[in-house]
């Protein structure tokens, strides 16, 4: 018997996955910066993906194209195709509003609004749709089911969103994600403010969604995206250096500056 | 090839150092019991044999204090990739050398208990080229595992059919004796169960060489290795 078995249990799931979002041959400038050199990557229909990489390396960058976040700021901008559902998100006719309620997304820091738990979520739904006060109520308490919260505040539903816990706030944060219903979820470190048990609570939470949504997650922590990840994209310095089933990226990377980086030799 | 690259945390490097400084240590001993063990056989010399088996345990000493410094990488360190590989490359290449101590103390036990009986010279020959072959490949694959060399381990590793081989030629041999004369046959079971003892040796260098493959590649061995599947019966005997 040998404990090495000779393909990864993970490799039967690549066969059959659907492309929920094909990134083609993108470019991303700072004004004349080029941060992202040409980046080809597949992010498969609910599963999860890691970009993991040494600060600078482009992977938030590639983040905040997936939803156009940085349209915000002048002097940005992308190049290339970000195919989503048959549309280039890239495109500047692309309704944003639109764009961004399919593609959610969670921050480092739990930003939750200065107003009631409940609002926090209500606020989201009431952006998009109009809906009755009963069935406004079943979203919110869905959307607080789906991210683990709402045994911890359905009975103070009319407390501050400010009040809670830094692992409750980020998980209030997920809860008024998924109540707008997106399809695709991004998460930019959204456990480097958090200690180890609220860490955990995320990482089952995200494990959940990913039945329902396609998930990107850019990380510092190794360890978080080998837990999280069925896939990872390594980056450095604006390319992707290499993307593949994650047992396979932490256990054998092809390419030696993966293997440096996540054995910690980068110099 | 061996990653030139250090890592960042020195003490990491340091105790991944001390892993293989461990291992090379231990391949040493068991190279040493191994030889020792057959001469005690060869020169009829209970003192060596005694001092085999004494000495087996600082082998077994070490295997322990390797695993206990792989669990303790593992919770400490969260090794990846080429270190992943490596440290668990070393914690099933002691369980290896562990075996490979333990069947030289069988052999230094054996040789205890023949010990006043004359060996018949052409049998002790042949048994000496078996044992010779299985330490160089010992050696050879202790050698591989420093270096992450995997051509080397591959050559160990194909080279293991010689020694099914030379076990096949002397269970005949053996067989032929204890025929000849039935007051034979104890020393010679004896002989044949030293001689399966070095067989064994040569299986559990053949995984060391897997391991080490693993180790540098990611990946097994070839499935196939040329291995004379015939076991040597009887019926090999006649005409």
């Amino acid at each position: 018997m040998n404990m090495f078995s000779k393909d990864t249990a993970a490799n039967a799931a690549i066969a059959g996955k659907a492309e929920r979002i094909s990134v083609k041959d993108l470019k991303f400038f700072y004004g004349k910066h080029l941060a992202l050199k040409g980046i080809n990557l597949p992010l498969y229909d609910r599963q999860v993906t890691a970009f993991i990489g040494p600060s600078g390396c482009g992977k938030s960058t590639l983040l905040r194209v997936l939803n156009r976040m940085y349209d915000l700021y002048p002097g940005q901008h992308a190049e290339g195709q970000v195919m989503f559902d048959g549309k280039n998100i890239l495109d500047r006719d692309l309704d944003l509003n639109l764009l961004r309620s399919r593609v959610g997304m969670v921050f480092q820091k739990p930003t939750p609004f200065p107003m009631t738990i409940y609002e926090n979520i209500a606020f989201g739904i009431r952006l998009y749709e109009k809906l009755p006060k009963s069935e406004l109520d079943g979203r919110v308490e869905s959307a607080l089911k789906k991210s683990a919260l709402w045994p911890e505040v359905k009975d103070k539903l009319n407390a501050n969103g400010m009040s809670l816990s830094g692992g409750q706030q980020q998980r209030l944060c997920i809860a008024r994600t998924v109540a707008i219903q997106p399809e695709v979820i991004l998460f930019d470190e959204p456990c480097s403010a958090l200690d180890p048990i609220s860490t955990a609570k995320i990482e089952e939470l995200i494990d959940e969604l990913k039945s329902d949504f396609t998930i990107a997650i850019v990380t510092h922590n190794m360890q978080q995206a080998a837990r999280t990840s069925q896939y990872t994209a390594f980056m450095y310095l604006g390319e992707l250096v290499e993307f593949g089933l994650t047992p396979d990226i932490f256990t054998k990377p092809k390419d030696k500056r993966t293997q440096d980086y996540i054995t910690g030799r980068f110099g | 090839m061996k990653n030139n690259m250090e890592h960042t945390v020195r003490s990491y490097e340091d105790e991944l150092a001390l892993l293989d400084k461990k291992i090379a240590h231990m391949g040493g001993l068991a190279e040493n019991n191994l030889g020792q063990s057959f001469e005690a056989l060869e020169r009829r010399d209970p003192k060596l044999a005694e001092t085999v088996i004494r000495s087996d345990r600082a082998i077994d000493a070490l295997q322990r204090e390797i695993e206990e410094l792989v669990i303790s990488i593992i919770a400490r360190r969260q090794p990846m990739a080429d270190d992943l590989r490596h440290v668990m490359a070393a914690i099933r290449i002691s369980g290896d050398l562990e075996r490979i101590g333990d069947l030289a103390k069988n052999i230094a036990k054996r040789a205890l208990a023949i010990a006043h009986e004359t060996h018949p010279k052409p049998l002790i020959s042949g048994f000496r080229h078996m044992v010779e072959l299985a330490l160089r490949q010992l050696k050879d694959v202790l050698d591989a595992y420093a270096e992450r060399d995997s051509q080397r381990a591959l050559q160990v590793w194909t080279e293991d059919a010689q020694i099914d081989a030379m076990y096949n030629s002397l269970f005949r041999e053996l067989l032929t004796y204890m025929m000849e004369d039935p007051r034979n046959i104890g020393l010679s079971t004896h002989l044949l169960f030293g001689a399966k003892n070095i067989e064994r040796v040569g299986d559990h260098t053949t995984n060391i060489a897997e391991t080490v493959h693993y180790m540098v590649h990611g990946t097994l061995i070839g499935e196939d290795r040329p291995k004379i599947e015939q076991v040597s019966n009887l019926d090999t005997m006649k005409g």
